[in-house]
C-alpha cells in the first residue's frame, strides 16, 4: 500500500511518537497543580509554547494550544463574532473554505450575522479586489484559507491583508493555515494576520492538537468556559504529551519547508504532466499551487469507483476532503471554480508527503493508467 | 542617522582625580572593556591620558556604544570620525560629517576646535573660524550661537589624526567594577534590594548576594526568582556570587514567645549576624541593605537602631533617603522591576505579625535572644548549610532538583 492522502492526515515522525510516549508516561501531573509534578508539567507547556511560537516567528503569548484546526477555526470565527458582534455583524469568507470555517459561518448566519462568501476564479483563487469591494464599516472578520485542501490553490494572502487593512483596519483577518504550514513559506507579519489556525496531524504531529495564533492585543470570546488555562481562552486540562509532541513536529516541519517544496513539488509536476497527456482526465490543480496536492477529475465516472479501483492497485487516495468525502454531493470547491457537476463529482485528490519517493510516483502512474483504461469504457455521459 | 564612525571616545568619571589609584582603576576598567570587546573581535583599545579610544575597524558603533555605556566608571561616550591633521581634510570631513546628519530644521551651531598637537600651523581659535565659516556657507539650516548651541562640532587636532564628533552620550558613571572593595548584599525578592545592589556596584563595590529562604513556608519559585534577580545584576559586572541561606529553623524559633510584634526585629538581627559571618569568610568589609527610611516597620529609625546593633560591620544603605517612586524608576531602568513584582512570598512576608513594632525595645529583644540558648548554634549551622552559586547572564536557573524534562522532546 502506498499512502497518497497526506492532506487528510500524515504519518507521525518517529521522534514525535517517542516524545509522546515518554512525556505521557513520565509527566502525568496536572499543570495547574502547585506541587513539583504540576510545576514540571507547566514547564513542559511553557517550553512547548515557546517552540511553537519560534516555528511561526511570533511571541509565545500569542500561541493558544487547541485540540486541532476544527477547534481553532471555530474559536477564531465564533470567538471574534461574539467579541466584536457589537461593532458589526458582517463577515467575509470564501466559497472554498474547509467545512470547519464554512459551517461556522453558516452557524453564525442563523444567529443573525450576514456572511459574504467570495467567489474564486477557474484556478481556485480569490481576487483581492473582491475583498476590497466586499469590506464594509460593519465587517468584523475576514476568513481566508492559505492553501485549499481539495485543490492546493494558494490564496494571495499578502495582497488580501493589505487591501483589507487599508479598507477597514478594525476588521480581524483570520487565516486557516492548515494545508500551508511546512509546505510553503509562512509570514504572518507580511500577511497582517490577526488569527492563524494550524493542526498538528497534518504536519506529522499527533492528532488532537493544534495551534491558534492570536495577535497580541486582539481579544477573543472563549468557546469553552471553566479553568484559566490558555489565559482563560480555553478551559480544560492541557494535553501535555500532545502539545510537546506537536511543538517538535512544528519545529521540524518549519525547518523542512524548503526541502518539502523542492522534493514534493517535483512529484506534483510529474503527475500534472501525465494527467494533461491523458485525454479523459481534467486537472483541477496547477503548478502554481501547493506542492503536495493534485486534484483530478475523471468525468463520467463516480469518484468513489476510481478511488476503490486504485485501492485494488495498492494506492490510497481520497475524494474531496476527508471531512466531506462520505457525502455523495459534488465538490462545493470545484463547483465554485466553475467546473461542471460531472467534473465536480468525479474528482479524486492525490496528496503527497516527504515519505513518498520517485519510485512511489512511478507506481502510482502505472496504477492510474491501468484504472483509467479499465474504467474508460464504463463512463456515463451526464452522470450525476 | 547612519554615520560611518571610526572610533568611540570613552571619558572616565571622577576616579581619574584619585592620583595614586588612577592606574589601578584604569586597569580594572580596561579589563572590563576587553571582556565586552571579546564579541567584537575587530575593535581595539587605544589608551590615552584620562581617556580611552576604541577603534571600531568596522564593528557596529551603535551596538557597542550601548554595551560600553553600562561599564562602571565610563562617564560618557562619543562616536568619532577620524581624518588626517591637514586643514583641507579637516574642513572637508567636517562638512561631510554634518551632511550625513541630515539637518532639516534650523539648528544653532558652533565649532569647538582644540589643538592638542602644537606643531599644527593654526591655533584653536583660528580653527573655529577656518572650519566654521565654510560650513555655515554650505548649510543654510545652521545658525551660529556661541551660548548653548544645539549642535557643537568638536574638532580635536592631534599629531596622529584629527577627531571630529558632536555627540556626547552619557554613560553609567561611577567607579570601575570591584575597585572599592567588597560587601555582602542582603537580597530579598523585592524591588529595593536589587536597586541597592546595583547602586553599590556602580560605586565600585564588589557585591556578594545573601538570600534567606524558609522552605516550605516559601516556595522554590521564590528562590528561583531571587537567583534570576542576581543574574540581572551579574550582567553589570560579568558574574555575581549568591549565598542561599536556609532560614526556616531560626525564623520559626522566634514564634511562640508572646512577642510576635518583635519577630521581624529578631529575624533581621539574625540575618545581619549570618551575613556578618559570611562576610568574614568571604573577606567582605560591609553589609549593603535596601532599607529606605520609614518604608516599613523594620526601617523606622528606632527599628534600624535596634537591628543595626547586631553587627559591627558598617551597614551601607544606598536607598535610605530615596522615595519609593524613585527606587521603582531605577529598578525599571536596570531591568529588575518585572522580576521583583512576581508574586512569590519571601521569608520577610511570612509570620508577619498584625502590627510589627516600629519602636522595638532593645532590652526585650536581647532578653528573648538570650532565652534561645541554641541561637548561636542555629546561626552557625545555617552558615554551614549555606549554598553558594556563581551566576552569570548565561546561567540557567532551575529549582535545585531534577525535573526530568528532556530538551530532546522538543
Amino acid at each position: 500500500m502506498i499512502y497518497w492522502d497526506h492532506a487528510a492526515s500524515t504519518p507521525p515522525y518517529d521522534e514525535v511518537i517517542q516524545t509522546m510516549a515518554e512525556v505521557m508516561k513520565k509527566h502525568y501531573g496536572n499543570p495547574s497543580s502547585i506541587h513539583r509534578m504540576g510545576e514540571d508539567a507547566a514547564k513542559l507547556i511553557k517550553r512547548a509554547r515557546e517552540v511553537c511560537a519560534g516555528a511561526l516567528n511570533v511571541k509565545p503569548a500569542e500561541i493558544i494550544l487547541t485540540s486541532g484546526a476544527t477547534e481553532g477555526n471555530n474559536m477564531a470565527i465564533k470567538g471574534t463574532a461574539m467579541q466584536y458582534g457589537g461593532r458589526g455583524k458582517h463577515i467575509i469568507s470564501t466559497q472554498i473554505e474547509h467545512p470547519s470555517v464554512y459551517d461556522s459561518c453558516l452557524d453564525l448566519k442563523k444567529q443573525g450575522y450576514e456572511i459574504t462568501f467570495l467567489p474564486v476564479d477557474a484556478k481556485g483563487m480569490i481576487d483581492p479586489a473582491d475583498v476590497a469591494s466586499a469590506v464594509r464599516k460593519d465587517t468584523i472578520l475576514v476568513s481566508v484559507m492559505h492553501v485549499n485542501n481539495e485543490t492546493g490553490a494558494i490564496q494571495p494572502l499578502a495582497d488580501i491583508g493589505r487591501v483589507l487593512k487599508n479598507t477597514n483596519p478594525l476588521t480581524v483577518f483570520h487565516i486557516d493555515g492548515v494545508q500551508g504550514f511546512g509546505k510553503l513559506p509562512v509570514d504572518l507579519e507580511e500577511w497582517q494576520a490577526d488569527l492563524y489556525t494550524l493542526s498538528a496531524h497534518k504536519i506529522r504531529g499527533p492528532k488532537g492538537t493544534g495551534v491558534l495564533y492570536k495577535r497580541e492585543g486582539l481579544t477573543l470570546h472563549p468557546l469553552l468556559s471553566g479553568g484559566k488555562q490558555e489565559s482563560g481562552l480555553r478551559a480544560g486540562t492541557e494535553n501535555i504529551p500532545g502539545f510537546v509532541a506537536m511543538s517538535k513536529a512544528m519545529r521540524m516541519a518549519a525547518e523542512q519547508t524548503e526541502a518539502f517544496m523542492k522534493e514534493v513539488g517535483a512529484y506534483r509536476d510529474i503527475l500534472l504532466d501525465w494527467i494533461r497527456k491523458t485525454p479523459s482526465l481534467e486537472p483541477n490543480s496547477f503548478e502554481e499551487g501547493a506542492p503536495h496536492i493534485v486534484n483530478v477529475s475523471f468525468p463520467g465516472m463516480k469518484a468513489e469507483v476510481l478511488l476503490h479501483t486504485l485501492e485494488e492497485h495498492g494506492m490510497l487516495v481520497s475524494t474531496k476532503s476527508a471531512c466531506s468525502s462520505k457525502t455523495t454531493e459534488p465538490s462545493r470547491v470545484l463547483l465554485a471554480m466553475g467546473r461542471s457537476e460531472d467534473a465536480a463529482s468525479s474528482a479524486i485528490r492525490i496528496s503527497m508527503g516527504m515519505t513518498n519517493t520517485h519510485q512511489d510516483v512511478k507506481q502510482l502512474l502505472t496504477a492510474l493508467d491501468a484504472a483509467v483504461s479499465r474504467l474508460q469504457p464504463l463512463r456515463q455521459e451526464g452522470m450525476k | 542617522m547612519s554615520l560611518n564612525y571610526d572610533m568611540l571616545l570613552l571619558r572616565f568619571g571622577e576616579f581619574t582625580l584619585k592620583g595614586k589609584n588612577r592606574n589601578r582603576f584604569e586597569k580594572t576598567i580596561i579589563t572590563h572593556i576587553q571582556s565586552i570587546l571579546a564579541s567584537y573581535p575587530a575593535a581595539e583599545i587605544q589608551k590615552e591620558y584620562g581617556r580611552l579610544y576604541v577603534a571600531l575597524n568596522g564593528e557596529d558603533h551603535g551596538k557597542l556604544t550601548d554595551e560600553l555605556k553600562k561599564i562602571f566608571g565610563v562617564y560618557s561616550i562619543s562616536p568619532v570620525v577620524v581624518c588626517p591633521s591637514q586643514l583641507d581634510k579637516i574642513v572637508e570631513t567636517s562638512a561631510s560629517f554634518l551632511e550625513q546628519m541630515d539637518l532639516q530644521k534650523e539648528t544653532t551651531f558652533k565649532v569647538t576646535a582644540r589643538r592638542v598637537w602644537k606643531a599644527f600651523p593654526h591655533s584653536s581659535h583660528e580653527m573655529n573660524h577656518l572650519v566654521g565659516s565654510p560650513i555655515l556657507k554650505k548649510f543654510d539650516s545652521l545658525k551660529v550661537s556661541m551660548k548653548e548651541p544645539e549642535l557643537q562640532l568638536r574638532v580635536e587636532i592631534r599629531e596622529q589624526g584629527t577627531y571630529i564628533y558632536c555627540e556626547v552620550i552619557p554613560a553609567v558613571g561611577g567607579f570601575p567594577r570591584g575597585s572599592n572593595g567588597k560587601a555582602m548584599l542582603l537580597l530579598s525578592g523585592g524591588i529595593d534590594s536589587p536597586v541597592a545592589g546595583f547602586t553599590s556596584m556602580r560605586r565600585g563595590l564588589e557585591v556578594e548576594c545573601v538570600h534567606f529562604y524558609s522552605y516550605p513556608f516559601t516556595s522554590r519559585k521564590a528562590k528561583e526568582k531571587v537567583m534570576e534577580l542576581a543574574k540581572v545584576l551579574s550582567g553589570y559586572t560579568g558574574e555575581v556570587k549568591i549565598h542561599l541561606v536556609p532560614f526556616t529553623e531560626i525564623q520559626t524559633s522566634f514564634t511562640g514567645h508572646g512577642q510576635d510584634n518583635l519577630i521581624i526585629t529578631l529575624m533581621r538581627r539574625s540575618m545581619l549576624r549570618i551575613a556578618t559571618m559570611l562576610a568574614e569568610r568571604e573577606g567582605a568589609l560591609a553589609i549593603v541593605t535596601g532599607d529606605s527610611l520609614g518604608q516599613v516597620a523594620s526601617q523606622t529609625l528606632p527599628s534600624m537602631n535596634v537591628i543595626g546593633r547586631a553587627t559591627e560591620l558598617p551597614l551601607l544603605r544606598p536607598l535610605i533617603m530615596m522615595d519609593k517612586s524613585e527606587i521603582i524608576e531605577v529598578s525599571k531602568q536596570i531591568g529588575t522591576y518585572e522580576l521583583s513584582i512576581l508574586p512569590y512570598e519571601d521569608c520577610c512576608t511570612i509570620f508577619v505579625p498584625k502590627s510589627p513594632s516600629t519602636n522595638p525595645n532593645l532590652r526585650i529583644v536581647e532578653r528573648i535572644e538570650a532565652s534561645l540558648t541554641n541561637l548561636q548554634t542555629m546561626l552557625e549551622e545555617a552558615v554551614g548549610r549555606t549554598e553558594t552559586v556563581v551566576l552569570t547572564l548565561d546561567s540557567v536557573i532551575e529549582a535545585d532538583r531534577e525535573d526530568g524534562i528532556d530538551e530532546e522532546w522538543f
